[in-house]
């Protein structure tokens, strides 16, 4: 067990600095590519206060912000005010970058998260039922719907949804994360879990195909190998042999698969988050890349590269944990 | 046969084919076992020893019932004098008729190996399979290891544990001594022998003909999907003279210590099955007859033989 504890707190160790530099890269490129672009964050901050300035404020303000440094230096300022936990402020929302981040992040968090598990069992249990009948009716149907479902884009299906659900049928909320013209202290839980369900669902719908066609995969191939054939002889039934060899040997690759998946799945949310008109960090980095608003944008894209790799670590980290051939082997 | 009463399992005219796409959508059956003739007796081991594509292991699966999908089983299995039909073979693999696998690929790799040994039957026999690994000399620890941290020996041991644990009346072992040092070898095979003292019956699938005929009371000779012979291993030791068919004296006399002399020609591969004898085109007796007609099997100075000029 100690030994399972030292090889983990490695790993754990070796991943970071990964991503520290994985992050350190980020920002470079991503600093680069907004001082090459045309938008003036300058500009963008004053537009967003609303009111004119005097030309000497303005100098004012660029000699504040640096305009006028060469560009290593203000990298480094930046970066330095970064680590000190000053994301700037937001041009659009005129908070500070962590604040809004902070708050989105839950917004989204829940909804990933949702759909996470969702399509996970969706789409673990669906891949399950087609590699039981593969060859057969039901793996032939639930295989097209699959191939359908990766096509489809996610803004299309969603707009698909709210249309018969929320529209047509009106069981769920047109948007948003809570009612409108609710003090959000009077939110209760039920009221969002109801604004949740859909574009969560519409964000499992567009990840679980991945998942089932993969398990698919994994469990005809499990069923074809000399253990399952020696299960047989041994006189297992078929479901025997799911519960007691099928499971064990598909559920590794299809965790791994489903953690690896973090990137698309936050991709996929701008796209949920944008047609449900959700809070979420999704909306806030389109509305930022729409706006300008630069320290917003920047902020996000930071985050959302901290989060998709601790997705990653995740999943290695729990390779080691789960498998025994890579477990006992370290000990 | 003395002890025509005790036979426990008799196969008969089996013959096994695959049914598969040729060209295109052209379906064609493929013939892999062909009038296939067997019994055993309780007590007693019998070697089927053949060369490698000669239909050995899929005659494992074909008594036990687990051949894929698209194989079609024809001819007369009879389990303990009753007909073994699917159904039969479905109550009785893992209970009364048990495989030894032949390596430990045939183990889940990520399952202990305490948990397969004892099966999914419950209750899980756990106290019975704690004395059977004692007696197999296997430590107590074993049972939660994973089959990849078994050295050779141990997961030999196991796999044999996996049929001693259910009380079968059959066991049928699928080459159980490939890539083993002698001495491996006999402490493999002595397990066998000893499951035949206590009154089971051994099928012991082989290519090691040397070993069948060492360790095995009967050896059933297998050529392309069929028993040429069936002799007594005493006949093996004694010589060519003493054995029935061309190809088992042909095979005897390949052997090492015995001249090392090989036969020319190939053994036929199924779908390309020769109309008459499935030997002929090798044999160096072969006359028209042989070409025509597939030999019945027939009782030989105490064997059976499937061959139109054996005597």
């Amino acid at each position: 067990m100690k030994g399972t504890l030292g090889r983990l707190a490695r790993i754990f160790f070796t991943y970071s600095v990964k991503v520290i530099s994985l992050l350190l890269a980020v920002s470079a490129i991503s600093f680069v590519l907004i001082s090459a672009s045309p938008v003036d964050p300058v500009q963008q901050y004053i537009l967003g206060l609303g009111t004119t300035i005097s030309p000497e404020q303005r100098a004012e303000m660029e000699d504040y912000w640096g305009v006028d440094e060469p560009p290593l230096q203000r990298y480094f300022g930046w970066l330095s005010e970064l680590l000190h936990g000053n994301f700037g402020e937001s041009a659009i929302y005129r908070r500070p970058v962590a604040d809004i981040i902070r708050e989105r992040f839950a917004n989204s968090l829940a909804l990933m998260l949702c759909a996470w598990v969702l399509s996970a069992v969706i789409g673990f249990g669906l891949g399950c039922i087609m590699g039981m009948y593969h060859g057969r009716l039901p793996d032939g149907i639930l295989k097209k719907i699959c191939y359908i479902l990766s096509a489809i884009p996610t803004f299309w299906l969603g707009l698909v949804l709210l249309l018969v659900f929320s529209v047509r049928l009106r069981w769920f909320p047109i948007g948003f994360s809570s009612p409108i013209g609710v003090l959000n202290e009077n939110v209760t839980i039920w009221q969002k879990l109801h604004h949740l369900i859909l574009p969560a669902f519409t964000l499992s719908l567009m990840s679980f195909a991945n998942i089932a066609l993969h398990t698919r995969q994994k469990l005809i191939d499990v069923q074809g190998s000399e253990y399952v054939l020696f299960a047989k002889a041994r006189g297992e039934g078929k479901w025997t042999i799911l519960r007691r060899h099928g499971v064990r040997n598909i559920l590794l690759p299809a965790l791994s698969l489903q953690f690896a998946s973090f990137a698309e799945l936050f991709g996929d949310s701008v796209m949920a988050e944008n047609v449900f008109s959700y809070p979420g960090l999704g909306s806030a980095v389109s509305a930022a890349g729409l706006n300008s608003d630069v320290p917003l944008l920047l902020g996000v894209t930071l985050f959302s590269a901290l989060f998709v790799c601790t997705g990653n670590m995740v999943a290695n980290l729990l390779y080691g944990v789960v498998d025994p051939q890579i477990r006992e082997v370290g000990e | 046969m003395n002890e025509k009463k005790d036979i426990l399992l008799e196969i008969h005219n089996l013959s096994v084919s695959f049914c598969m796409y040729h060209h295109g959508l052209e379906q064609r059956d493929l013939q892999v076992i062909s009038d296939l003739h067997l019994n055993v007796a309780a007590g007693e081991i019998v070697a089927v020893a053949g060369s490698s594509g000669s239909g050995k292991s899929l005659l494992a699966s074909a008594i036990l019932g687990i051949l894929p999908g698209n194989a079609t089983v024809r001819g007369q299995l009879y389990y303990k004098g009753k007909e073994l039909t699917k159904e039969r073979q479905g109550q009785l693999r893992g209970s009364e008729i048990a495989l030894v696998p032949q390596s430990v690929t045939y183990l889940d790799p990520r399952m202990k190996v305490g948990a397969q040994a004892v099966g999914h039957k419950r209750p899980y026999p756990t106290g019975k399979l704690r004395s059977l690994f004692q007696r197999l000399c296997l430590p107590e620890k074993t049972e939660r290891l994973y089959p990849f941290q078994l050295s050779g020996g141990m997961a030999r041991r196991v796999l044999v544990s996996t049929a001693l644990i259910t009380d079968a009346q059959l066991v049928i072992a699928d080459e159980p001594t490939p890539g083993m040092g002698l001495g491996q070898a006999m402490e493999a095979l002595g397990m066998f022998r000893e499951m035949a003292k206590d009154g089971k019956a051994v099928i012991l699938i082989t290519h090691d003909i040397d070993l069948a005929f060492e360790f095995a009371d009967r050896v059933a000779v297998f050529y392309a999907g069929t028993t040429v012979e069936i002799a007594p291993a005493s006949d093996f030791k004694r010589g060519a003279d003493a054995l029935r068919h061309p190809y088992s004296k042909a095979l005897w006399k390949a052997l090492p210590q015995n001249g090392f002399q090989p036969i020319g020609g190939f053994q036929p591969y199924a779908g390309n099955l020769p109309k008459g004898c499935l030997f002929a085109p090798r044999c160096p007796h072969k006359t028209a007859k042989c070409e025509d007609s597939v030999p019945a099997i027939k009782e030989v100075r105490g064997g059976e033989v499937r061959c139109h000029h054996a005597t």
